[in-house]
């Protein structure tokens, strides 16, 4: 099928060669993209997961220990027999010594600042936890007590990748009709260039899926041609994106990076443009005969 | 009346053509083909030959009246069936419509192509043919590089190459010397013996008087069929001594031709 002589000589076709390097770029462009979404899905799991099931408990710094220490007891004693609550625990000095160096420096005068005690709270997968009832109670209890379960802020940043989700996946549809478009106009040229040899082989008793698969082998063959320099050009960027943020090494943003069925949903990209641009030729020169008598 | 399988491989009735709002190029055009009949289409440049034949090779519409070949209303063949009529007609353009970025070879070869015959036999027929019209040294030659006559040789090679029911040629003779227009009207006889229906467009009077088929007349638009027209025409025997040690050329393309096999080896 690949060697197949063709009875119109489009491979002399100077219109077409620009095809192959616009589809390269259209490639490149859709596996960023695609990659983009990829990254932030793995994102919003690892963070969905790691933040939903806990909570945190915010007590206000006493006047001193002994106030403290009571202030503790008596939060830990409501969120032990509260339901949905597995385990709460007492954020020790030392580990928010550790959260603060990073800002603030390693200093001894760290701990003569009135740090609010911190209490992890880890709830049961899956129950509702009535957070609003437990705050009631731990304002009673402690005033000024606060909870802050992360949904708020976690609801609003899985909303934003949401939206960049959506973006890019937009991106991506665009590039799929940016694409179908260019290869309608191509094969639209070269209907018009090649108009006098096609009358002939359709006088001749060509059917019309004869000549459209002509052009449409044609159109798959370059646009795998472009996807493929598309993928050669994207990996190493996404590599370079993988690596850099391998390099920054931040706890905050979890490792850049894809598993298997992303990288092999990525690698059939160009067989996927091959495949659009097959069809597209084919359905554009069949539209285009059944003008002829 | 003919009393075939076909009653009539063309038939038209009242058929009228315009150009778009122009005049009517072709008025009330009625007539028929007998099975193997063979005619010449005669009439002044401009009274509508290639017209008439592009009707009959299906490159255009009738603006009104009735066509039908191999007794087929055309108006009512749905479209994806035309392609099977047409590999029935072969076709000699006047302006031969050679594909210039094809060989001969591959010219020739494309009837049999598009019907999807098998390329072992597509190479064996269409060198057959090349040789027999006398360009067996330019099977690999692009149309541009040979002469008029050699180019009209290749495209009436592709119009006879599958063996049509009907052969519709316009002006096929016009640009190669008396001898090879004769080999070549030799080769029209010899199909139209097999059983092809022919109509040849000409001007050349010398070979209308001297073959004598029947010929169909247009005048101002308007046909006029010659008296024979309507009955098959007797084969006018060709002078044998002209052709002398040719062998008479049979095509074996078609597989439903077996016949011609047997013809050919005895």
């Amino acid at each position: 099928m690949f060697t197949r002589r063709t009875d119109l000589a489009l491979a002399q076709d100077n219109h077409s060669r620009f095809l192959p390097w616009l589809i390269a770029f259209m490639v490149y462009l859709a596996i960023l993209a695609m990659a983009g979404t990829f990254i932030l899905n793995g994102l919003v799991v690892t963070w969905d997961r790691n933040m939903s099931g806990t909570m945190t408990v915010q007590l206000p710094s006493a006047d001193n220990p002994k106030q403290n220490k009571r202030n503790i007891d008596k939060a830990l004693k409501i969120l032990r027999v509260s339901p949905g609550i597995s385990n709460a625990r007492v954020v020790t000095a030392k580990e928010m010594m550790g959260l603060l160096e990073p800002w603030l420096g390693g200093s001894s005068s760290l701990s003569e600042l009135p740090l609010p005690q911190l209490i992890d709270v880890t709830l049961v997968p899956g129950d509702d936890v009535n957070v609003k009832a437990i705050a009631k109670r731990l304002d009673a209890a402690v005033p000024h007590a606060s909870i802050d379960d992360h949904r708020v802020w976690l609801d609003r940043f899985l909303r934003l990748i949401r939206t960049v989700q959506a973006i890019a996946i937009s991106i991506l549809a665009l590039i799929c009709l940016a694409t179908v478009g260019t290869v309608i106009f191509t094969t639209r040229t070269g209907l018009a260039v090649h108009q006098e040899a096609i009358e002939v082989l359709h006088l001749i008793g060509a059917q019309d899926t004869y000549i459209a698969r002509q052009f449409s082998t044609r159109a798959m063959m370059l646009a795998l041609r472009g996807g493929f320099i598309g993928l050669a050009l994207a990996i190493p960027t996404l590599i370079a994106i993988g690596t850099l943020s391998a390099a920054m090494d931040a706890g905050a943003i979890p490792k850049l990076s894809m598993g298997f069925d992303e990288w092999f949903v990525i690698g059939v990209m160009p067989l996927a443009t091959a495949i659009l641009a097959m069809v597209t030729a084919r359905f554009t020169v069949l539209k285009s005969l059944a003008q002829m008598l | 009346m003919p009393n075939s399988d076909h009653a009539w491989v063309v038939r038209f009735e009242n058929v009228g053509l315009r150009y778009g709002l122009g005049p009517e190029v072709l008025q009330d055009v009625s007539f028929g083909l007998a099975p193997g009949s063979i005619h010449f289409l005669l009439g002044a440049s401009g009274a509508g030959k290639s017209s008439l034949l592009r009707l009959m090779y299906l490159a255009l519409k009738p603006s009104r009246g009735l066509i039908s070949l191999f007794d087929r209303d055309i108006a009512t063949t749905p479209r994806r069936l035309l392609p099977e009529l047409r590999r029935r007609i072969g076709v000699v353009f006047q302006d031969f419509r050679l594909l210039n970025h094809l060989s001969a070879f591959d010219n020739v070869a494309l009837p049999l192509r598009v019907a999807g015959i098998r390329e072992n036999e597509v190479e064996k027929n269409v060198t057959e043919l090349l040789s027999w019209v006398g360009l067996k040294e330019h099977l690999q030659a692009r149309p541009p590089t040979l002469s008029g006559g050699q180019q009209q040789r290749v495209a009436i090679a592709r119009a006879v190459i599958a063996r049509p029911k009907l052969l519709l040629a316009d002006e096929p003779t016009g640009n190669v010397d008396d001898n090879m227009a004769l080999r070549l009207m030799h080769l029209f006889a010899q199909l139209n013996k097999l059983g092809t229906t022919i109509v040849i467009a000409t001007h050349n009077e010398a070979m209308v008087e001297r073959l004598a088929y029947p010929c169909l007349q247009l005048e101002d638009g308007t046909l006029h069929v010659s008296a024979a027209a309507n009955e098959p025409a007797p084969m006018q025997e060709m002078q044998e001594e002209q052709l002398d040690h040719e062998k008479p050329f049979v095509l074996t393309a078609l597989p439903d031709s077996p016949r011609r096999r047997s013809e050919k080896s005895s």
